[in-house]
């Protein structure tokens, strides 16, 4: 459980009360959803911690995409309350990543336009947004022609686009939809490391949400597990193997473990009813 | 092998011309009835340069160009309005299907009543007409919005205006562009059956019918062909705009 150096030395700067640091950073309070069909969320409470990356996972149709889009406002709920550090999501800067990167980004603007977007919408003036894409391309160390419109862009490269446009407003938390299920599996395997590295270089809590296990232990500080619905915690699984983890990591006990874990409890709940 | 392939499309031309001068070489038809390509051409050649088809041409280029443009005017905001509200739109469907079927030749008389005969006539109706389908392209292209793009921009904190202006308006374009392609092809085929029977003294219409009542041949193969080239000219045109301005349109 020990906490990497670099993770210290880039956290907040100081004067940031230490029972703040520790605090969850999203608390979900009795958070109802139903569709006409179905119960998907019934009173359900959790706290999302702070500066960490979680997945969440769970059987077909249990509501992971509509927890987080409950979360980040895309859907509304029929009740209960999600509140980040106790303010509302209105005064948040939050970013969000589709899963379908081809209709999220937007195709008359060349990549870097889409990446500086929502500066625009904040009113940020032009010569600032440049400087401030230009910080962030060069802080993830990005290697893509953003001149070109997102339709010259591979799959991959149009994900991370929309990864950049989520990340540039500096938002302190960040949402993504099943991010890399479009993506072929040598584009998905890239990815994970970009994101990964994202997450080490910028400490955003981030909230996931995957189909596939192996990805889902592989990035995440924690495995939130959903049983089918109405959608309530399994299990809230750490995996503290340090960062970056690597292709080493994948075999390592510690990872076979939790993954086998995860899959006891995942297989548990697809077979209950 | 590129550029055989960039030819195939003469292929069919070569195969009219062949069998239409064949037709004429061996009197297959009454002579009368089909001149020859070269004398068709040759008249169209000498009447577009000095005759009275050159003008008769560009009247109707100017009579279609303005009510394509007075129809976009006001069917691209009102389009855009529409389809914005779903609800709105599914409103006045109804109305916009109806007049939409309705032949566009059925309201002269209407028209004439209103505006006289005279240009302002041939112009209204075939604004009337081109106006329906733009609006109807418009609205729908603003309707069918990709989901994904509006919630994108609605995250990032983007107001409705905005996301009208910015998403909404941007993502209609490619179907905007083809009902003014339709558009401009609708007013075309008014506006060249205005000329004919509204008491028109000049026009492609007026000009071919002319020539058919006068038996002028050659003129009137030549003015079909002109009104055919126009009609190919302004769709390519549209095109080549489009190309230019929606250049993500189906990638």
């Amino acid at each position: 459980m020990t906490i990497p150096a670099s993770i210290v030395a880039s956290g907040p700067a100081g004067g940031f009360d230490e029972s703040r640091r520790t605090a969850p950073h999203v608390t979900i309070r009795s958070l109802s959803k139903h569709y006409p069909d179905a119960v998907i969320y019934d009173r359900f409470d959790f706290d999302i911690p702070r500066g960490k990356l979680i997945s969440v996972f769970g059987p077909n149709g249990c509501g992971k995409s509509t927890l987080i889009n409950m979360i980040a406002g895309l859907v509304p709920a029929d009740a209960g309350e999600v509140l980040f550090d106790g303010r509302p999501l209105s005064r948040v800067k939050f970013g969000y990543v589709f899963q379908n990167y081809r209709e999220a980004l937007f195709p008359w603007l060349p990549a870097f336009d889409n990446i500086a977007y929502p500066l625009k919408v904040m009113g940020v003036p032009r010569a600032q947004r440049r400087q401030r894409v230009e910080r962030l391309v060069a802080h993830l160390g990005v290697k893509i022609d953003l001149s070109l419109y997102p339709y010259h862009l591979s799959g991959g490269q149009q994900q991370l686009v929309s990864i950049m446009r989520a990340l540039i407003v500096e938002p302190e938390i960040l949402f993504l939809d099943e991010p890399f299920s479009a993506l072929d599996y040598e584009m998905t395997l890239f990815m994970r490391d970009q994101l990964q590295r994202v997450f080490m270089e910028t400490k955003t809590t981030t909230v996931l949400v995957s189909h596939d296990l192996e990805e889902a232990v592989y990035l995440s500080d924690y495995v939130l597990l959903l049983s089918r619905h109405p959608a309530q915690v399994v299990e809230f699984v750490p995996y503290d193997a340090p960062r970056p983890r690597t292709d080493k990591t994948l075999s390592e006990p510690g990872f076979i473990a939790t993954k086998a874990h995860c899959l006891k409890l995942f297989q548990r709940e697809v077979h209950r009813g | 092998m590129k550029t055989s392939n960039a030819l195939l499309p003469l292929v069919g031309v070569a195969i009219l011309l062949a069998v239409w001068s064949l037709a004429t070489a061996l009197k297959l038809v009454d002579p009368v009835l089909l001149p020859s390509p070269l004398a068709t051409f040759r008249t169209l050649w000498e009447s577009m340069l000095s005759g009275k088809l050159g003008v008769d041409f560009l009247k109707t280029v100017m009579r279609t160009i303005s009510s394509t443009a007075i129809a976009a005017v006001i069917a691209i905001p009102l389009g855009i309005l529409l389809g914005s509200s779903e609800k709105l739109y599914r409103s006045v469907e109804f109305l916009i299907d109806f007049f939409r079927s309705t032949p566009a030749s059925a309201m002269f008389p209407l028209f004439l009543v209103l505006f006289g005969v005279g240009d302002r006539t041939k112009i209204s109706v075939a604004a009337f007409g081109a106006a329906l389908v733009i609006l109807f392209n418009v609205a729908y292209g603003v309707m069918n919005a990709r989901k994904t793009r509006l919630l994108a921009a609605k995250v990032m904190g983007a107001s409705r205006i905005r996301v009208l202006f910015d998403v909404m308006l941007l993502e209609s374009l490619p179907q905007t562009f083809v009902g003014l392609r339709n558009g401009v092809s609708l007013a075309l085929v008014i506006i060249v059956v205005a000329e004919m029977f509204i008491g028109s003294t000049d026009g492609l219409g007026q000009r071919v019918f002319e020539a058919q009542q006068l038996f002028d041949m050659p003129g009137m193969y030549a003015a079909i062909f002109a009104a055919g080239a126009l009609g190919y000219s302004l769709n390519l045109l549209f095109l080549l705009i489009e190309r230019r301005f929606v250049h993500w349109a189906g990638r």
